[in-house]
């Protein structure tokens, strides 16, 4: 490692790694931007990375440099040089475009990742310092990528129809000038293929689902956060043993015990089974967070006569308000995104969840923007809820996160 | 004079209290062990049972009746038929009788041996019918005048059939064929080795990415809320919709993630990411990588904020690099938050289902214990196998399970 610490190889070095995580990056967000080939350059990346972090090293990094440095991996770029390659049937708008976007991305952040790093002998921080620095800004490129692509392929291939996806599968620039024709997949799934009932069953079970956990976990959580018995602390451990079975195990003899009685392809019999499985969750987070709040204020109302239920709903209810929300909402999601009880349960299009409908949707004879497009429809809601409630939301998903 | 002694044994608050705490607790308790306890314990009876998908219907009677003959004049002779089958080929119905109420007017004429005839109620006892049983059973009938008159058929009354049939799940036929069936040959332990791998690999980057992503977010700056939003996606959304998205990125003949590789260089042709091995088995690896760092990511960036600061002042006052700080100060604090991950996402993840089927289906060798309990069962139709392969799966649960109580009493940050 110490051979590296030498601002003239840490600084090249960097220079080109650097260079060459942007020209993937530029080359792929510009193909998928505009269906046309942009593709990184291995050699020349590591060329003028290195170049480039030799001068920013020697010379100094004034902005006069910087300047100097982008200009020059723009006109490499478009001469056909540089770290990115562009196909010769790209237009010249967006070639100039990407070499600038490229250029004017690197230049400057190569000059933060190299800020203390001197020609000479470098200490062990400022080495590690430029290492971390360049391994951030990776790392956010790297998961803003990972996340970001197979949503962005989600929402573009509902817009498109199969020809045009067939022609180039990179191409995803939309046609703006279809206008509403856009939502063509959209307007067909819930004209032809129900996804209002779906979307409606969804919002329905899912709620419900919340209502009736709240109702069984809230006395249980109470029991076991505030009330001695024998046995406590053993069911307060053993209610997340629950989690450790698997669905698929318990979904073979409810399939067995609904046909049988009749309760497959019901909305009833998926409600009798849901709330099921989010109660133990449920009643264990709602337990920690009983376990929180001052016992003082419960004894106080038991003092001046409420009884225990009375004490449930007028005081420990209202003061874990926030606990409540976060549990409800991680139910909700939890019954929203289920997937497998649904499949093996509703065969009948009415009784069908939107994850049932997806599925049915996956075949052969349906484009797949059809298949795309449901699976917006599931994803936007639960997406909206959480954005808009995220703090709740990852208090909630920490305190159970047992969604598996 | 006495003295004063503690009371002893259980008060009768301390009763009472119990007494309440087990009435909250009774609807989850009855709850859970209906849709959880009971169905366990039916795996491990139908374990061992000779189970088809189709004998899940248990036998009955099935009865068709009508009246044949002329029935237009009085003294026309006709005869109620009665036609009996057993529903299944193979399996008996026990004490099956049939029951009806004959319309006015009719005058049955010779009855058959098995049949009574109270006042116009008909009663018949077949006993035992076996499988594949058919029979008709013929009531000779005269017309009379009041059958005219009122216009009813025989089979306007429902006539009523009894009979118990053993369906194969409630007789005491047991087989050990299940098990011997999923431990033949290499296909058990090909199996087994995809579990693992997928497990251990799944877990394992999940953690790392987990690990990474909270070092990055683990400095306040404008969007940090934004970026901690957006890298929970994988984790919200419905897996069947993200699972279909990454089989059409990834698809061979029109996928994006193929045509981009391609066109970079990286493989000449298209690779079959879903459908060939060993690449089948390495990206559903890989999804279950992506799907679950968020939930990692989540739990260590909330243990990370809670380590106290003032030991990096203090480690960087004697002069530590950042590095020196990571592996000695932060990776110490996080081990046992880590620990706890790695056991809650191993058993996770060795229980998924939904990720691998929506997929792969099970294809390419990507055939998980769990997967192959609904192979067993529904595609090859044979419930006790399946549930054979779920009995399996609940050793290995079981077995992590004491490793997991072990470590979550030590690690109550969870």
């Amino acid at each position: 490692m110490s051979m590296l610490r030498f601002g003239l190889i840490t600084g090249p070095l960097l220079g080109a790694f650097w260079l060459f995580v942007l020209s993937v990056t530029v080359s792929v967000a510009m193909s998928f931007a505009t269906g046309d080939p942009f593709r990184p350059s291995i050699l020349w990346s590591f060329v003028w990375g290195g170049v480039a972090g030799t001068a920013l090293v020697q010379i100094g990094r004034s902005p006069l440099v910087q300047a100097v440095v982008a200009a020059v991996i723009a006109v490499l770029v478009l001469i056909g040089l540089g770290p990115m390659l562009i196909g010769d049937s790209t237009g010249s708008f967006a070639r100039t475009f990407g070499a600038l976007i490229l250029a004017a991305a690197f230049a400057p952040t190569l000059a933060i990742i190299l800020d203390e790093v001197t020609p000479g002998a470098l200490s062990r921080h400022e080495f590690e310092h430029s290492v971390i620095r360049f391994l951030t800004g990776f790392g956010y490129i790297f998961f803003t990528a990972i996340v970001l692509i197979p949503f962005y392929v989600m929402v573009m291939t509902s817009l498109k129809n199969q020809a045009e996806l067939m022609q180039n599968p990179l191409d995803f620039s939309v046609d703006l000038s279809k206008g509403w024709g856009l939502l063509r997949s959209y307007d067909e799934l819930f004209t032809q293929f129900n996804f209002g009932t779906y979307l409606i069953n969804s919002f329905g079970i899912s709620i419900l689902t919340v209502l009736i956990t709240l109702l069984f976990a809230v006395p249980g959580a109470y029991a076991v956060a505030r009330l001695r018995f024998k046995g406590q602390a053993a069911f307060s451990r053993s209610i997340l043993l629950i989690y450790m079975v698997p669905m698929i195990v318990l979904a073979l003899p409810i399939y067995i015990a609904f046909s049988m009685t009749g309760l497959r392809n019901s909305l009833f019999g998926i409600i009798l089974i849901y709330p099921v499985t989010t109660i133990p969750v449920a009643l264990y987070m709602l337990q920690g967070y009983f376990r929180g709040l001052p016992a003082e204020i419960e004894e106080a109302g038991l003092m001046d006569g409420l009884t225990r239920l009375a004490v449930i709903w007028k005081i420990t209810l209202p003061l874990s308000l926030p606990a409540m929300a976060s549990v409800s909402l991680y139910v909700f999601m939890i019954a929203w995104n289920e997937f497998l009880l649904a499949f093996m349960l509703l065969d009948d299009p009415s009784t069908f969840t939107l994850t049932r409908g997806i599925a049915s949707l996956n075949t052969s004879e349906i484009p797949r923007q059809h298949l795309m497009a449901g699976s917006v429809i599931a994803t936007v809601p639960i997406m909206v809820i959480f954005l808009g409630l995220e703090r709740f939301m990852t208090k909630g998903l920490t305190a159970g996160s047992v969604k598996g | 004079m006495t003295h004063a002694v503690p009371p002893k044994g259980i008060g009768h608050l301390a009763k009472r209290e119990a007494r309440l705490a087990w009435g909250l607790l009774l609807p989850t308790i009855t709850a859970v062990s209906l849709v959880v306890v009971l169905p366990l314990l039916a795996i491990f009876w139908i374990s061992f049972k000779p189970v088809q998908l189709s004998d899940l219907r248990a036998p009955e009677v099935v009865l068709r009746e009508d009246i044949r003959g002329d029935t237009d004049a009085v003294g026309d002779e006709a005869n109620i038929r009665y036609r009996i089958r057993n529903s299944t080929q193979d399996q008996p119905i026990r004490d099956v009788t049939l029951t009806d109420t004959l319309p006015l007017g009719l005058v049955v004429g010779a009855l058959d041996p098995r049949c009574t005839l109270e006042d116009r109620t008909l009663y018949c006892d077949f006993g035992e019918i076996e499988g594949g049983f058919r029979e008709r059973l013929m009531i000779p009938v005269t017309i009379e005048q009041a059958y005219l008159d009122n216009g009813l058929r025989p089979q306007d009354s429902a006539a009523i059939v009894t009979g118990r049939g053993s369906s194969v799940l409630t007789n005491t036929t047991f087989t050990l064929e299940n098990f011997a069936r999923i431990f033949d040959g290499n296909e058990f332990w090909q199996v087994l080795w995809v579990t693992l791998f997928y497990t251990f690999f799944g877990t394992i980057g999940a953690l790392v990415l987990g690990l990474f992503s909270a070092l990055l977010l683990n400095k306040s700056f404008r969007g940090q809320g934004i970026l901690r939003g957006l890298y929970l996606f994988p984790y919200v959304a419905p897996i069947i919709a993200v699972a279909f998205t990454w089989v059409i990125l990834f698809d061979p003949f029109s996928g994006s993630a193929n045509a981009l590789l391609v066109q970079m260089g990286v493989t000449s042709e298209a690779i079959n990411f879903f459908g060939v091995r060993p690449w089948a088995l390495i990206m559903v690896t890989v999804f279950a990588m992506w799907g679950y760092f968020p939930l990692c990511f989540l739990f260590i960036l909330a243990r990370m904020q809670s380590i106290d600061h003032d030991m990096y002042e203090a480690a960087d006052m004697d002069g530590a690099s950042p590095f020196q700080q990571f592996w000695s100060l932060s990776l110490p604090q996080l081990l046992g938050i880590l620990s706890v991950l790695f056991l809650l996402r191993f058993i996770w993840t060795f229980n998924k289902f939904d990720d691998i089927f929506l997929l792969t289906g099970g294809n390419a060798g990507t055939r998980t214990l769990t997967v192959n309990v609904y192979e067993q069962a529904f595609a090859i139709s044979n419930i006790g196998a399946g549930a054979a392969v779920a009995v399996v799966i609940f050793g290995c649960l079981l077995t992590f399970s004491i490793f997991f109580l072990k470590y979550i009493s030590r690690e109550e940050g969870l």
